[in-house]
């Protein structure tokens, strides 16, 4: 009873969510070039490092996918998983499917970047670290949570189903981390945001304005894609709404 | 049988249909079901149990006797079967419901859905225990492994970890169950939430298996138990958004 009548209903509210005309993204044409330009000032206008050289402007890179895919991303997807649960709006389900593919992408990057540059600063590509195992284990979660969504076609269970996923997800991660904690660390301790550093900075001035610009760039393209990929499955669902009803 | 009795018992029964069993009563009678379907057909569990015993046979002869000791190998060996054979019972939990879509009949009968899970998450409970209980000593015979009174803290760990897996396991399940392939979709959504379950039982084995104290695995058992606590209570919260309403 309450299938037929979301679907009937469906096509409006999608119809009133959804932009009626794809007009330019300035939001993504504004991350694309803070994207660049925090590329280009990482490479040609801030100093490499005197201990590891060129290899550690991957960090430029490496710690703001990091912030974007990781602490936005996952704990995004965590709590619209949560709220679904109890709100049960179908918005909702859509940005948790977008945050969760964007999220990889970017948690990608950051598991992409770290090997190259532990290649040349530890002398290994991969160590089974606290922080890298529980990045590899988050990959592999939202790895999951997509291809469960993939397998499931009626769209309310879909959502129900990935929103539990989802929801337990946000339990599990403490105690992957926990668990993988207890091994000994070998990982760089975060050493841009702590207390003293407003005292006593870690990073010289370029380099942290480097940074700065380059974490601002990722986190704005992170929410330009996330609002892509949100109206194109908003026009998706639109679509499918209309084919079936 | 007097007038009297009878219709006390008619009373009774009325009263019966209309107040819900209590939580216990209902587990305990669909955990009862499901052991007994499976005491019956013995397919899941001596499936099961085959194949731990061939996958000890199977570790034995990758193993290098003179490279590596069997007390370091032994107590991984035993965590990727007691993983996997439990998996294999998993799948049955909810195929059999689905068959004939007894699942309806489940669903329509005045049990709580959070009985309906702790009764599915007790008979797998059962089935884990009763495979690991074949897979343990197996393992000890083909390892050579010396008894002694850490085979006692190796059988609390291993009912430890089994709570968690029984919880964890049944609801994602019931999540696959709800899917085209659940039998492909189960380990790839389990997996990742029986980490932090079996690298402290694994750890946590060596450790009473080289006869060192309790105390030195007590961080690991501590997670181990605070796992149970928290998974049980959440897949039993989430387990009946699994349901379809």
């Amino acid at each position: 009873m309450t299938s037929v009548s979301s679907v009937s209903t469906r096509p409006e509210r999608t119809a009133a969510a959804s932009p009626s005309a794809p007009g330019f993204d300035w939001l993504l044409a504004v991350a694309l070039v803070a994207c660049a330009v925090a590329v280009a000032r990482a490479l040609f206008f801030t100093p490499a490092d005197a201990m590891l050289g060129d290899v550690q402007k991957l960090f430029y890179l490496h710690v703001p996918a990091a912030i974007a895919g990781l602490y936005i991303g996952c704990p995004l997807l965590a709590i619209l998983s949560i709220v679904y649960l109890w709100v049960k709006d179908e918005r909702l389900d859509r940005l948790a499917e977008a945050s969760a593919e964007v999220a990889l992408v970017f948690m990608t990057v950051v598991l992409t970047t770290g090997p190259i540059w532990g290649r040349s600063s530890w002398g290994t590509w991969w160590v089974w670290d606290a922080r890298l195992t529980s990045t590899l284990f988050l990959w592999f979660l939202v790895v999951s949570y997509l291809v469960l969504r993939g397998a499931i076609e009626q769209p309310e269970a879909r959502a129900r189903l990935s929103a539990v996923m989802g929801s337990l997800a946000a339990l599990l991660v403490p105690f992957i981390h926990l668990t993988v904690y207890l091994f000994r660390s070998q990982h760089p301790s975060p050493i841009v945001i702590k207390p003293e550093a407003l005292t006593q900075p870690s990073l010289p001035p370029e380099m942290a304005a480097t940074f700065g610009l380059s974490a601002a760039a990722f986190v704005v393209l992170f929410f330009a894609l996330l609002r892509l990929r949100f109206r194109y499955a908003t026009a998706r669902d639109a679509r499918v709404a209309l084919e079936c009803g | 049988m007097s007038t009297g009795s009878g219709t006390r018992e008619l009373a009774s029964a009325v009263a019966l249909s209309h107040r819900p069993a209590g939580f216990l009563a209902d587990t305990w009678r669909l955990a009862r079901k499901d052991l007994l379907i499976e005491f019956r057909t013995r397919s899941a569990f001596l499936a099961a149990c085959v194949f731990a015993l061939l996958s000890v046979a199977i570790f034995r002869f990758t193993w290098d006797a003179t490279a590596v000791g069997a007390m370091d190998l032994a107590p991984g060996v035993l965590w990727v079967i007691f993983t996997f054979s439990g998996l294999l019972g998993l799948n049955r939990s909810f195929a059999v419901e689905h068959a004939d879509r007894a699942m309806d009949a489940l669903l329509a009968s005045p049990m709580s859905r959070e009985s309906v899970f702790a009764g599915k998450a007790l008979a797998n409970l059962v089935f884990v225990t009763a495979v690991q209980a074949l897979a343990l000593p197996a393992i000890a015979l083909f390892f050579g492994l010396p008894s002694g009174p850490g085979w006692l803290g190796v059988m609390g760990i291993v009912a430890l970890a089994s709570v968690g897996l029984a919880a964890v396991g049944t609801l994602f399940a019931a999540v696959a169950s709800n899917t085209r392939m659940a039998e492909m979709l189960l380990p790839m959504l389990a997996l990742p939430f029986f980490v932090p379950l079996v690298i402290p039982a694994a750890q946590a084995s060596v450790v009473l298996l080289n006869g060192r104290p309790l105390s030195d695995a007590a961080s690991w058992l501590k997670l181990l138990v605070a796992f149970d606590i928290v998974f049980t209570a959440a897949c039993t919260v989430a387990f009946p958004y699994t349901l379809e309403e």
